[in-house]
């Protein structure tokens, strides 16, 4: 069975609700409590920067499996602006939080599997993926 | 991975029953010791705290639900700094690549600076460069045509780091293309301020003195563009004096003439041509006067001009708790016969 949520992201309420949708999938697929709490600060980044910049969009939440692994994926979208200089923003140190590690790159980081999809006056959309170990 | 997992699990373990029984300093210290190892093992800070909460379940009996969880906001807190630190690594990964590179440069421009000592009869010449930092934007030449004519020469590019480490190879390459002026030393100047005020920013200056010594009428013939003045020293009289020279730095202006001077070479006298690294030496809070410069070259007089220059480097360093604020050349040409 293929579990699969959507969390409408307009508001800080939306971005809490796919972290909890993010949270009780994690879980079920079995990952650990250190896991759970980094898979959920990548989804609060992929929809707080959709909140921001996009101002509206979606989070999508999935499992997902690949030659028998198992895992968490995240697809945030939006038709919001569009990223101008992707390599610039996957930089470290480019963020406007000026450096904390956050931001895109941490996402990356947090996840296994990171694609970004973006196209000026169209809109964005970010995967990222967390196999089981 | 599973292995390491299990006996750090085991350690920490180890090490935090041990503290809970005695409270001991030693306990204490162990775990900073630990903590290197947790590094080492590239253990985030969310893990080191999920690690001690685990742990701490196991052997304490009945936590309350509240202590339980309160572990759930350190762990979430501790992934921003678990971030933190990884990015903190990469940049670290980072700087270590940009550094190399720098060195490698620092190696490429070395290259541009002549290698082979001067050996004629003649004179006795010694020379120091040394950068503030990796890359220099002093430039010095020295080469002698087969009529032992000795041309010599410092340039120093206003500013600092990579883009004057640029510039100062363009004037390497431009002196290259300029050997029918290697006697003519106005002209010399003449030609590279043309070169350089097309091809360098427009806030960006070179000063440069070029001078050469003619064993025929044992005269220094030098051009000045805006350069600190040298010095030649007139071992008859024991007096320093300044080589001045009147002339626009280099790149202000499209057409510029330098005017030649020259000034009589008897034995024993020599030149001294220094970037302006030298006199703005801070010694004590205080730049170094000129007048303190040549005290010191005073000094060592005696030695060989090699010797000279190492000297007065080394003194100068050490005043300054070896630490240079600006690349620093100083050279010294001495008529021998
Ligand atoms: N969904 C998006 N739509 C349009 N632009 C975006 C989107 N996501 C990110 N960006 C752009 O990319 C930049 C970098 O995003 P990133 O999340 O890495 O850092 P940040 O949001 O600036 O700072 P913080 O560290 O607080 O997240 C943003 O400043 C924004 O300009
Ligand atoms: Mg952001």
């Amino acid at each position: 069975m293929q579990v699969q949520t959507h969390v409408d992201i307009h508001s800080e309420w939306g971005i809490v609700a796919a972290r909890q949708a993010g949270r009780k999938l994690a879980r079920e697929i079995g990952f650990g409590s250190v896991d759970q709490a980094r898979i959920t600060t990548a989804i609060s980044e992929l929809a707080r920067n959709i909140y921001l910049y996009a101002n509206k969009g979606q989070i999508q939440i999935e499992e997902a499996t690949s030659a028998g692994k198992r895992g968490i994926k995240i697809i945030a979208t939006d038709q919001g602006p569009g990223i101008k200089e992707i390599r610039r923003v996957m930089e470290d140190g480019f963020t406007t939080s000026g450096g904390l590690g956050a931001g895109l790159p941490g996402v990356k980081r947090l996840m296994d599997d990171f694609d970004i999809d973006s196209e000026l006056k169209v809109g964005t959309t970010i995967t990222a993926i967390k196999w089981l170990r | 991975m599973e292995d390491t997992q299990l006996s750090m699990y085991q350690l920490y373990k180890e090490m935090l029953t041990k503290y809970l029984d005695n409270k001991s300093e030693h306990a204490l210290y162990h775990a900073q010791q630990f903590s290197k190892q947790m590094m080492e093992k590239d253990m985030s800070p969310e893990e080191t705290v999920s690690l001690h909460m685990s742990v701490f379940q196991e052997i304490a009996e009945d936590l309350s639900e509240e202590v339980v969880d309160s572990f759930d906001i350190l762990l979430e807190v501790m992934i921003g700094y678990g971030l933190a630190y990884r990015e903190h690594q990469s940049l670290r990964d980072k700087q270590r690549q940009l550094d190399s590179e720098l060195t490698v440069a620092a190696r490429m421009q070395k290259s541009l600076l002549p290698s082979e000592k001067i050996a004629l009869d003649s004179v006795d010449f010694g020379v120091i460069s040394v950068p503030a930092g990796k890359m220099s934007g002093d430039y010095y030449h020295y080469a002698h045509d087969e009529h032992k004519n000795v041309g010599v020469a410092v340039a120093d590019v206003i500013g600092k780091g990579i883009p004057a480490a640029m510039s100062m190879s363009m004037i390497k390459y431009a002196m290259d293309t300029l050997p029918e002026q290697r006697l003519q030393p106005g002209a010399l100047l003449e030609n590279l301020n043309r070169v350089v005020e097309r091809n360098i920013d427009d806030d960006m200056f070179i000063t440069m003195m070029y001078g050469f010594y003619d064993p025929r009428n044992y005269r220094f013939n030098y051009a000045s563009a805006g350069h600190e003045p040298g010095f030649i020293y007139h071992e008859e009289s024991d007096k320093f004096e300044n080589l001045d020279g009147r002339g626009l730095v280099l790149g202000v202006s499209k057409n510029v003439t330098y005017r030649d001077y020259e000034v009589a070479m008897n034995v024993g006298d020599f030149v001294v041509l220094l970037s302006d690294g030298v006199t703005e030496c801070r010694v004590d809070g205080e730049f170094i006067e000129r007048d303190q410069i040549i005290q010191m070259i005073r000094d060592y007089k005696h030695m060989p001009a090699q010797k000279i220059v190492d000297r007065i480097f080394y003194d100068l360093e050490r005043a300054q708790e070896f630490q240079l604020r600006d690349d620093f050349t100083l050279l010294i040409l001495r008529r021998k016969v």
